[in-house]
């Protein structure tokens, strides 16, 4: 079963984790869906979200892996129902005048933001669970795609615990 | 107290008690050495033919003396001259600290002579690695950098500093207390469910690493196999880690492991797997390893768990500890039914002794002539090939830390360099590379490491004149077609040796065998022994690979 899965890694903001993150997983054959990266509350790590694709072989596999790597503190496994997970897109779309209210429309009801008007195109940003970009996505299709920028998932437990202190699942 | 970065280098070195390194220089490692000119009383450095050979010699001393080995080197190429060599360390869970120095840090990123991102290259060959940009971290990140090699499964760690920092000047105070990273903890609960498993089991079988070896368990090995009337098969690095002459031991497990061995992973009831990895030359269809077995696999790397082979049970951490606890928790058991079906296999298939004319030498009859007159008592180390898996087969090792090879590597041209190494980290013990000659015109250059350095090595290079055991998978997969394996180089080991400044001698006919090893075993210095070997001799048993026990080449019809 190919499923995704979402891990939050808790890292040491040292240089060059990023590559050994990232490394572990094309040298092992696992595949990154996204990854995104960025500070903790404590300035001194980083958290970097990754989608993995893979059955549960590969998610406990990669989960040890990971958790072997020294600058690796916590590594965890998000249940999709005990964690909330976002994304961010910010898509450009072709305006033709008869379409622009149709996609401002679109917009709000995704409450989605129209970032930037231009005279023939329009930016939006979006944030939200990746099934929900990727149908706007799909909305905005027939108006005409000109580039599309997404984030990747970003995620945190639900409930008051924190990354930093519970342990290596799996 | 005021030290330069190099000075502090060393500080740390003499802090961790390392007394020896191997390296070679250069222009950005010129501070170090220039320290190391001022401590030349306290550590000895041994320079090496070439990084490579530095880089085994290392890990050899690591591997024989269970102390970190630590390999210097300058940027650049002396840096991508070690890569073989934290290799094949990192792959056999061998401790060394390797030193780099780059290009200065003005001069770091922008292609400069002699510039290369060690760090990383070596990430994936490494447990971690650092740069050094500061001269206040280094003495932090070389603590840390022994913390680490030494810790759970141990590997190499790599230490790159700029230029600048070694010459830059920083206050030094000497460690009050080290970082340490212990151990696992040992849960109760998993020994209590394996000591149930123990309890249901009616044919166990014992399937011991390399990580028996390192723990230092081999007391305890000893005892849980009595304890539980339980067979063991060695890993090919878990050699040494049980007595050979044990009757409960079944030989190698492998490829060219026994067929007891073999045989027993297919028939027990429960196999338990320590210290070791399952590699694909051990489970070479991973489907069908120990298929009718229950396996509870222990082990101190969480992430070896289930990676190969699924297991029923397992237990996390250091295998002395565990087997203690196992001994501790569990009755004497007895298992003579199985043990007598293991005994019937042993009996039935003895290792084959060659099938060479009268006079011809087969490796079997020196490494046994070698063991009898060393009384078994020595540190075998070997380069990769098929005189490797003979020494693995024949030798009786009985003690751990003996043979030292390159397993999960597979390194050609690594048997020299480590024993140099083994031999200045256990200077009262006769310390023997058995070499390939394919393997041998590799490194060779690291005889001049031994003569300068007046180390009595033994090379004994089994001289088939072919790239043994490639162009036996050319015999047994290509039907016969012995691509660019047929060497027949005209090189003379004798006048070679000479001409280092080392003995030679030659075994060219099965009398020679006795006489010559005698000579070779009393000489003073290094040594190296032609011993001249039919081409057409097969490593046998072989299960080939990907495949399974179903599949074993028993004999190879020419
Ligand atoms: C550095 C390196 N290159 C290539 C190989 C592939 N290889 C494995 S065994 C072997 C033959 C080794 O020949 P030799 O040292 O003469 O040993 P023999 O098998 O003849 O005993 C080769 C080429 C290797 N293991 N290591
Ligand atoms: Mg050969």
């Amino acid at each position: 079963m190919q499923d995704k899965h979402v891990l939050s890694v808790f890292v040491v903001n040292h240089p060059g984790v990023l590559s050994r993150v990232s490394g572990l997983f094309s040298r092992r054959g696992f595949n990154i869906n996204s990854l995104s990266v960025g500070e903790t509350e404590d300035p001194e790590f980083s958290r970097i979200t990754i989608v993995v694709e893979g059955d549960n072989y590969a998610l406990e596999q990669i989960t040890r892996q990971l958790a072997k790597l020294f600058d690796v503190k916590r590594v965890t496994q998000f249940k999709p129902d005990a964690s909330v997970c976002r994304e961010l897109l910010l898509i450009k779309v072709k305006s033709a005048p008869e379409h622009r209210s149709l996609i401002i429309e679109a917009a709000n009801i995704f409450r989605a933001k129209t970032v930037d008007l231009g005279a023939d195109s329009i930016i939006i940003e979006l944030t939200g669970e990746s099934s929900k970009i990727d149908a706007f996505i799909d909305l905005m299709r027939p108006y005409g795609i000109l580039e599309i920028a997404r984030t990747g998932l970003t995620a945190l437990e639900r409930g008051s615990k924190s990354i930093k202190n519970h342990n290596i699942d799996g | 107290m005021q030290k330069t970065g190099a000075q502090i280098v060393i500080e740390c070195l003499l802090e961790q008690k390392v007394d020896t390194i191997f390296g070679f220089p250069g222009g950005s490692i010129l501070n170090i050495y220039d320290a190391l000119y001022h401590n030349r009383d306290k550590i000895r450095h041994i320079i090496t033919a070439h990084e490579q050979g530095a880089a085994h010699a290392a890990d050899g001393y690591a591997r024989a003396t269970g102390r970190t080995g630590v390999v210097i080197a300058t940027s650049g190429p002396g840096a991508t001259n070690l890569v073989t060599g934290i290799a094949t360390a990192y792959m056999d869970s061998s401790p060394i600290v390797a030193i780099t120095c780059n290009v200065t840090l003005a001069l770091l990123g922008r292609d400069s002579f002699q510039e290369v991102d060690i760090a990383g290259i070596t990430m994936p060959i490494t447990k971690h690695n650092y740069i050094v940009k500061d001269v206040n971290a280094i003495a932090g990140v070389i603590r840390e950098a022994f913390a680490i090699a030494r810790s759970g499964r141990p590997g190499p760690v790599l230490v790159d500093i700029t230029k600048d920092i070694t010459a830059a000047v920083a206050d030094y105070t000497p460690a009050k207390q080290f970082p340490e990273f212990p151990m696992p903890h040992v849960s109760e609960k998993a020994v209590a469910k394996a000591l149930e498993m123990l309890g249901e089991s009616k044919r166990p079988l014992i399937y011991a690493g390399g990580g028996i070896v390192s723990s230092g368990a081999s007391e305890e090995l000893i005892c849980f196999a009595s304890k539980l009337h339980s067979p063991v098969a060695c890993s090919l690095l878990g050699l040494g880690g049980f007595p050979a002459d044990d009757p409960l031991f079944t030989g190698m497990i492998g490829m060219h492991g026994t067929v007891a061995s073999a045989r027993a992973a297919n028939e027990c009831d429960l196999l338990i797997a320590i210290g070791t990895r399952f590699s694909d030359r051990v489970a070479g269809n991973r489907k069908k390893f120990a298929q009718k077995a229950k396996i509870l696999h222990i082990d101190i790397d969480a992430a070896e768990i289930d990676k190969n082979v699924l297991s029923h049970h397992h237990i996390i951490g250091d295998a002395k500890q565990i087997l203690s606890a196992l001994i501790r928790g569990m009755p004497e058991y007895r298992h003579d039914e199985w043990l007598a079906q293991i005994d019937e296999w042993k009996q039935k298939h003895p290792l084959p002794s060659g099938k060479g004319g009268a006079g011809e030498v087969h490796p079997s009859y020196v490494l046994e002539q070698l063991y009898r007159l060393t009384g078994g008592d020595a540190i075998i180390t070997t380069d990769v090939g098929q005189h490797q898996m003979w020494t693995a087969q024949y030798w009786k090792f009985q003690k751990p830390r003996t043979f030292i090879t390159s397993g999960g590597l597979g390194t050609m041209g690594f048997g020299l360099g480590a024993s140099i190494g083994a031999k200045v980290g256990c200077p009262d013990k006769k310390v023997v590379c058995i070499s390939g000659d394919g393997s041998f015109h590799m490194n060779m250059g690291e005889l001049t490491t031994a003569v300068m350095h007046d180390i009595p090595v033994v090379d004994i290079i089994m001289d088939n004149r072919v790239l043994g055991m490639v162009r036996q998978w050319q015999r047994l997969f290509y039907n016969k077609r012995f691509s660019c394996t047929t060497l027949d180089r005209k090189t003379d080991y004798v006048k070679l040796a000479e001409a280092f400044g080392a003995t030679g001698f030659r075994i060219a006919k099965k009398s020679d065998v006795v006489p010559v090893l005698e000579k070779a075993l009393a000489c003073s210095g290094p040594v190296v022994v032609d011993c001249v070997i039919s081409p057409d001799e097969n490593v046998l048993p072989m299960i080939p690979p990907g495949a399974s026990i179903d599949e074993i080449i028993h004999e190879i019809c020419e």
